[in-house]
């Protein structure tokens, strides 16, 4: 039986266990189910856990260390022919067999010593998957037999089953959480590498980027310079003219749609901003590249400026426009927190709805709106795709928006796309800078988090 | 209406005592005949008629759903910031019909102040609370004008002692009693003719509750009150004239010692003697 199959048994035996415990359990008590310790169902579900979870630890164990297994049983039968080679050609050999037992191409003529090892490999395989079978099966209706049999009115099956659902629900939040911390290892990890290359002084305060590094001695051009102030200086000039749009923008049609909107219009004006939520940023990307930039190429050129058709203008105006949605809902949502008392009070002492506002609920609200930006903001810095449309890759330290600049993202794109060997300054200094942006957006998410939740508790 | 012409209607306004001065002891302070509310299609008041005398304190009392609240709000106009509701009837302040078309609800709500059953102060200091309706008003030339209304406000409300040593702490920092206490000051400042209060004394306890009910009998003298509560006790001690609300009609209205002790309905006997409600 192939894995998927036995798993599809072993899902139905369970089905089955249930039927039967929950059935069992109510015979036990001649149908006056009040006299169980646990509802039948759970009953239910305690027979079909004990038929379903060993046997599915089993298989996963199994499928986990059965390559490894059968790996070393199949060197030990080359015997000889495996022992005078490097761990590399072993490796292709072995390859080349499973890919032969397959029946797929191979990357030589199979000569005779290795047909004998592809039928090897398929009987072990054979042999394998049958004794796994045999035992998932057998464990299964084992597992299936004991609870059937220990039913009775007092099993506490309910505290049982949910302990097994608590463990669940442990063992996926430490997935989680451990992916997480790998991430921030390895990033960490390789910047450390990265670090014995170039010193931190000079990445973090050095004014020149330009990661090109020879690639033969002597060669020309490209010394790998690795210092990322302009791209520090370019990310944040973006996030600023991102958050000059989003801001003003964003606070009005929240305020708009808390305050003034009437049901019908909310109901259709706020779900209608959410979308631009929805809109993948690639597209807002070459929204910014064919319309925005030459836009504001050709005003500037009626002006008489020279704008390239690369600017951190135009991207950060797009890059804001992305964030409104942001802004909008998060400021919305604390605005509308803000008690309706508070309103009543104004009202009744005879503020109008613009006094209201501007001075008791933006003040009430200002915690809470505050965080939102931030949460923005840390959205900004961390956006890739309009920035490589329509910003540029040129590394300029300039706070002119009217020029190309890149951001740290571009540059983490960039320095990756491409075939790279994963060792050199180039490709490390990529996480280097993904260092940097989860630190400060880390930091930015705390901030603002803390923030919000000191603002709901204030009316709680 | 929009919050621009309303400041500017505010701006001219004649001020406020002008009309009333020449007939004032006499005539009630409002006089409402045939209110009638609805929310959406479900009607909460009908065929309403009261006259509220001045420097009185009239109680609105009756059983839970009977439409007290709504008839309190149509009297400044704060039913206006439910969509659905729906007022139709005369009601007059001084004469003056105050769901006309001409008038303006900010200026109506400056003459008629609301105290809430929650104490809803600000989230700001106590001094700022009370400075909120000077403020937006203009009510004060100086500073040391503002302090003086803040201070005079406080000492009405029977709060200036306990504060004065903290104006400038977080006025949701009082007890529950205090809140409410300085919800009245807030109001009083605005300097109102009528001070309308939903049930003022059902979050507190009855030391704080005493205080108010005191309270409420000294502002007598400078406003007129009307108050709705679920306490015939208080009731009968703070109040003048009682109306009593039945399923969304006013059955009967009359001197409160009337009400309590001879009701010509059958209804408000079975009421204020605790057959239901
Ligand atoms: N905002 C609203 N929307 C719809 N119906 C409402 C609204 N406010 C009140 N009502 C209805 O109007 C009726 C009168 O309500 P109101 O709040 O005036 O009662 P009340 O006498 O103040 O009661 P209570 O003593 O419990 O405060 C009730 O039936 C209520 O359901
Ligand atoms: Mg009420």
């Amino acid at each position: 039986m192939s894995v998927t199959t036995l798993l599809i048994v072993l899902l139905g035996l369970s089905a089955i266990g249930y039927y039967l415990g929950r059935a069992r359990s109510v015979r036990t008590v001649a149908g006056r189910t009040a006299e169980l310790h646990s509802l039948p169902s759970y009953h239910g579900y305690y027979v079909a856990v004990w038929c379903g979870l060993p046997a599915l630890l089993l298989v996963l164990a199994w499928v986990a260390i059965e390559p490894d297994i059968i790996r070393s049983l199949l060197i030990a039968k080359l015997g000889d022919a495996a022992a005078g080679m490097s761990p590399q050609a072993l490796g292709l050999m072995i390859n080349d067999v499973r890919n032969l037992a397959g029946g797929s191409l191979v990357s030589r003529e199979p000569d005779p010593v290795m047909q004998a090892a592809a039928d090897y490999y398929n009987h072990l395989r054979f042999l394998s998957r049958l004794a796994l079978t045999v035992f998932g099966l057998g464990l299964a209706m084992a597992g299936l037999t004991y609870a059937w049999k220990s039913i009775h009115p007092r099993l506490r099956a309910r505290n049982r089953v949910e302990k097994v659902v608590i463990v669940a629900l442990i063992i996926c939040s430490t997935i989680a959480i451990l992916t997480t911390i790998g991430i921030v290892l390895s990033l960490i990890f390789e910047s450390a590498r990265f670090f014995t290359k170039v010193s931190p002084l000079h990445f973090l305060f050095g004014l020149e980027w330009s990661p090109q590094i020879a690639l033969r001695a002597g060669q020309v051009g490209g010394t790998g310079l690795f210092g990322a102030v302009p791209l520090f200086v370019g990310t944040l000039l973006i996030a600023f003219i991102a958050m000059c749009v989003a801001m003003p923008l964003g606070l009005m049609a929240a305020i708009y749609m808390a305050e003034y909107a009437d049901r019908r219009v909310r109901a259709f004006a706020k779900p209608a901003l959410e979308i631009l939520a929805g809109i993948p940023t690639v597209v807002y990307g070459f929204f910014a590249a064919l319309t925005v930039a030459p836009f504001v190429r050709d005003t500037g050129a009626s002006l008489g400026l020279q704008i390239s058709s690369e600017s951190a203008l135009a991207a950060g105006f797009v890059m804001g426009v992305m964030i409104i949605p942001f802004v909008s809902s998060l400021s919305d949502d604390v605005i509308t927190a803000v008690p309706q008392s508070m309103r009543e009070g104004s009202y009744g002492l005879g503020a109008t709805r613009s006094e209201t506002i501007r001075r008791v609920i933006l003040p009430a609200a200002l915690p809470g709106i505050v965080g939102g930006f931030l949460l923005a903001i840390s959205r900004a810095i961390g956006e890739t795709m309009i920035v490589v449309m329509a910003a540029g890759l040129s590394a300029n330290l300039s706070v002119n928006p009217l020029e190309a600049v890149t951001t740290v993202t571009v540059q983490i794109a960039t320095l990756l796309v491409g075939d790279q060997e994963f060792d050199s300054p180039k490709t490390l200094a990529a996480f280097a800078l993904g260092l940097v942006l989860f630190c400060v957006t880390l930091v930015l998410n705390i901030i603002a988090l803390r923030i919000v939740t000191r603002y709901r508790e204030q009316y709680e | 209406m929009s919050a621009i012409d309303a400041e500017t209607v505010r701006a001219t306004a004649m001020p406020k005592s002008d009309a009333a001065t020449v007939n004032r002891s006499n005539v009630p302070a409002f006089v409402a005949e045939g209110v009638n509310v609805y929310y959406g299609s479900k009607q909460a008041l009908k065929d309403v008629a009261i006259d509220i005398n001045r420097n009185q304190v009239t109680a609105l009392i009756g059983p839970s759903g009977c439409g007290k609240s709504t008839f309190l709000r149509c009297l400044n106009r704060m039913n206006d910031i439910i969509d659905i509701c729906r007022v139709t009837g005369n009601i007059l302040l001084d004469g003056q019909d105050i769901y006309d078309k001409q008038l303006d609800v900010v200026q109506l709500r400056a003459r008629v102040g609301m105290v809430f059953q929650k104490p809803n102060p600000f989230p700001k200091s106590i001094y700022e609370n009370v400075a909120y309706g000077p403020r937006i008003h203009g009510l004060a030339r100086s500073k040391a004008e503002l302090d003086e209304v803040v201070q005079t406000s406080l000492e009405r409300a029977g709060l200036w002692k306990e504060v004065s040593d903290r104006l400038n702490q977080p006025g949701t920092g009082l007890s529950g009693g205090q809140q409410q206490r300085l919800c009245i000051a807030r109001a009083i400042a605005v300097q109102p003719e009528v001070i309308l209060m939903d049930e003022p004394c059902s979050a507190l306890d009855p030391i704080a509750t005493a205080k108010i009910e005191e309270l409420i009998d000294e502002l007598r003298q400078n406003f007129t009150i009307v108050i709705v509560t679920h306490s015939m006790q208080q009731a009968a001690r703070v109040s003048q004239r009682t109306g009593f609300f039945h399923l969304g009609v006013l059955v009967e209205t009359g001197d409160t010692e009337q009400i309590f002790t001879n009701p010509h309905d059958k209804r408000t006997q079975d009421y204020i003697t605790g057959r239901f409600g």
